[in-house]
């Protein structure tokens, strides 16, 4: 008898299971919009708990600082389910395909910086204004972050969370080793004012360049370093691509091939595998950093050179990268969603975020918090990244972002700089073939 | 197949039983008009049964071909002949031939699609010959054969990731172990992500890895079926290993070696994965001058890192129709060497 029951179960499961995936091939082209209307009684599991999705892009680090079970405490009717799609550049294109259809979306989607532009000017309609939430305040935030997530009509779609405002990480040994200055401070004097000072710096360096190691990692890293102090770059303020003849690219591209034909940079690409292979070797002396890449060296380079690493402001100040959280029109529950975006961004969690991940607060109100003004890391021999990035980031530009960001930058560093830097190519070859790629890639 | 329609007592053979004589219903007690009616409707249904339910049970393949690859395919040809882009996928403009057209003054396009062309021809050629090379050797009577057959497929079996990823690190150039292996008898170490044929000819050979096992399985199993007595008569005839490798093996394997050109050949065409994932920094360009983009690649990059779906879909059709091409001056060849035997 029990065998009998069991198997009518069992086949009552598979009828189930064949239904729900019937119906979920033939709703995926489907409205689902109208869920919205269902409120929290769409998303509830067995308990009666309301479940908030939320979508990001690699370690974006709520999790990692305990936010998502600060949050459950808070609220125990909620429960928060992530979803990590990495890399950033699979999970762009995904998250426009699904705003496309109106289906598959989380009740929370994360915007890289690099794509915030194309979202708000393409997309907003199909995002909740976000400058309209309960307790959110835009003076919380830094004014330029908080415009680069604001459409034309006023509507803001995405809350800031990170930003990557800008120093220079150097090895403090290996600049005593050279007969250059050590000290963070005298460091940051050698070069405050201007990118062309930092070149300098490297040539005095050069000329006895310790162990083999070059002055900097890569003619990408400071091309990106130098454009992102600018206020307009790739696009002007009326939203026309100005990449060929604009100053920032022209003056940061001559900066980024002069040190490449100097022989100061160890003509690496970032991020890749002889990169991080290079990081642990010692093979270059200083790098240009936003806040996040501190995470990045520290996890590389390891212990062999704990203390060794030290931080000093950069020549001028800037920003490169940061986040945004928004929440699309037909989240299942878009009023939690809400109120979770509004929480997770909010000053305090951002400085909490701050102490453990090192994103660095796009919520200026959290840079009084002593969580960020006290901050130091030991593995850069306790350099005060709090005071020396609050800086930065308070005197960055506000950048005039577009659609292509992400992609025109990536053709100037990995087409153009790589060219001149791996394939022996002349500056004026290297410029030409990253411009004719833009050309292409922006030409519909 | 004879349509059970079509059976009726005029047509079929007499049962044996009955001493030649068909069933005389009608000399039986007519049954009474509901019951009749009844049977009528059972034979009925019971012929629609056996007429329609081989389509209701072949319908799933179509429908779900038509779903995930008609579909598809029309719906492509579409777009490629509108102006439309990934951030609004609904609004499509249409832009007649101007997609394909501008193709041939596409200088990225015409590269990707040299590109293709060298990387499938010195990945094909080597890895057909090793396959034929390791067929004609698994076919000898060996000790452990059967553990050597498994061993040149296990290559086949491993995900195009892992491998990919496995090669880009062998082929690193300041902690790559190929160049590591170069130093030690003496060569300078050689710089594979940048140069053209040295980035196509390390992204050949993992695809020679992967898929020189997969033919020579199936060149050995066309060996197999090669009749012994020409070896025989060969051999009588005083032909060396060699000599009836070249005269006997290869003449019988031609259709098998056809085939495996055709299937390597599309294969090549739409080469993706193996040049995505051998540039480092997994972007879509295929090196930085664009030297190992594929047209695969190409196509990649157009729709989903530049956001226009129009002109993806015109390169995916392009590609298609290459491969049409292929498969056509293949079946003029293959009717050649018919006629020829």
């Amino acid at each position: 008898m029990r065998r009998n029951t069991g198997s009518h179960r069992s086949t009552a499961v598979v009828l189930a299971a064949v239904a729900a995936l019937g119906a979920g091939l033939l709703s995926g082209c489907a409205d689902d919009g109208d869920d919205g209307s269902a409120g929290s009684s769409g998303g509830g599991d067995s308990n009666g708990k309301t479940v908030v999705t939320v979508g990001t892009y690699g370690v974006m680090g709520f999790k990692q600082a305990g936010l998502y079970d600060e949050y459950t405490k808070l609220h125990p009717d909620i429960k928060i389910k992530e979803s990590v799609i990495d890399p950033a550049s699979n999970y762009y294109p995904q998250l426009l395909t699904h705003l496309g259809s109106g289906s598959g979306l989380a009740d929370i989607q994360a915007v890289e910086v690099g794509n915030i532009n194309e979202v708000t000017t393409t997309q907003a309609d199909k995002f909740v204004d976000l400058s309209k939430a309960d307790g959110v305040k835009k003076e919380n935030f830094l004014g330029w972050k908080w415009s680069q997530a604001t459409a034309k009509d006023g509507k803001t779609i995405g809350l800031g969370t990170d930003v990557g405002p800008m120093a220079i990480c150097y090895r403090k040994d290996l600049f005593q080793q050279a007969g250059l200055p050590a000290d963070r401070d005298a460091v940051s004097e050698l070069w405050a004012g201007d990118w062309r000072k930092y070149l300098e710096a490297g040539k005095d360096y050069a000329k006895k360049a310790p162990g083999g190691a070059a002055f900097l990692d890569s003619a990408g890293g400071l091309f990106n370093a130098a454009v992102s102090g600018s206020s307009e770059v790739y696009y002007d303020k009326s939203g026309k691509p100005i990449y060929k003849d604009s100053p920032a690219v022209k003056e940061a591209w001559k900066l980024a091939t002069d040190a490449s034909a100097a022989k100061l940079s160890a003509g690496l690409q970032e991020f890749t595998k002889p990169w991080q292979q290079a990081l642990a070797n010692g093979k270059f002396a200083t790098a240009s950093c936003p806040a996040w890449m501190l995470g990045q060296i520290k996890e590389y380079a390891g212990d062999k050179y704990k203390g060794k690493w030290d931080v000093a402001a950069a020549p001028k100040p800037a920003n490169w990268g940061g986040s945004f959280l928004s929440v699309p029109q037909v989240a299942k529950n878009k009023d939690e969603a809400v109120k979770l975006a509004t929480w997770l961004t909010a000053p305090e969690q951002q400085a909490k975020l701050f102490e453990k991940q090192a994103s660095f607060p796009s919520a200026q109100a959290a840079y009084d918090l002593p969580q960020v003004a006290d901050a130091k890391l030991p593995y850069f021999n306790n350099a005060p990244i709090g005071k020396i990035f609050s800086q930065a980031a308070k005197a960055s530009p506000t950048q005039v972002l577009g659609p292509k960001d992400a992609v025109i930058k990536q053709n100037f560093t990995d087409v153009g700089l790589l060219q001149v830097e791996q394939q022996g190519k002349s500056a004026d070859e290297g410029w030409k073939a990253a411009i004719k790629t833009n050309d292409n890639a922006l030409d519909q | 197949m004879t349509a059970p329609s079509g059976f009726t007592p005029d047509t079929a053979a007499p049962p044996a039983g009955q001493g030649g004589a068909a069933p005389r219903t009608a000399t039986a007690p007519a049954p009474d008009p509901a019951e009749q009616r009844r049977r009528d409707r059972r034979s009925r249904r019971y012929r629609w049964d056996v007429r329609w339910s081989p389509y209701a049970f072949v319908a799933p393949f179509f429908v779900f071909f038509a779903a995930f690859g008609l579909f598809p395919l029309l719906y492509t040809g579409w777009a490629s002949l509108h102006q439309v882009e990934l951030t609004d996928p609904t609004h499509m403009e249409w832009a007649g031939w101007h997609n394909f057209s501008r193709l041939w003054e596409d200088e990225f396009f015409w590269k990707a699609l040299r590109n293709t062309f060298t990387i499938g021809v010195i990945s094909t050629v080597p890895q057909l010959m090793m396959a034929l090379g390791i067929a004609h050797l698994l076919n000898y009577r060996l000790r452990a054969s059967m553990f050597f057959r498994v061993a040149i497929l296990t290559p086949y079996a491993t995900s195009v990731a892992a491998a990919t990823l496995v090669f880009a690190l062998l082929f690193g150039h300041d902690y790559g172990m190929v160049n590591w292996s170069l130093g030690l008898v003496g060569l300078d170490g050689i710089d594979w992500q940048n140069g053209t044929w040295t980035s196509q000819i390390a992204v050949s050979t993992i695809v020679i890895w992967r898929w020189t096992g997969y033919n020579a399985l199936i060149y050995l199993a066309a060996m197999q079926a090669v009749p012994n007595d020409l070896y025989e008569s060969a051999a009588l005839d005083g032909a060396s290993r060699w000599k009836q490798f070249l005269h006997v093996t290869v003449p019988s394997l031609r259709p098998t070696i056809l085939f495996t050109v055709v299937v390597s050949t599309i294969g090549a065409t739409q080469l993706f994965g193996e040049p995505l994932l051998f540039n480092t920094a997994g972007t879509a360009t295929g090196g930085a001058d664009h030297q190992y983009q594929t047209l695969g690649l190409y196509m990649y990059e157009q729709g989903w890192v530049n956001l226009h779906l129009g002109r993806a879909s015109a390169i995916a059709w392009t590609m298609f129709l290459i491969l049409l091409l292929i498969a056509a001056a293949n079946a003029l060849f293959a009717r050649r060497l018919r006629k020829s035997q």
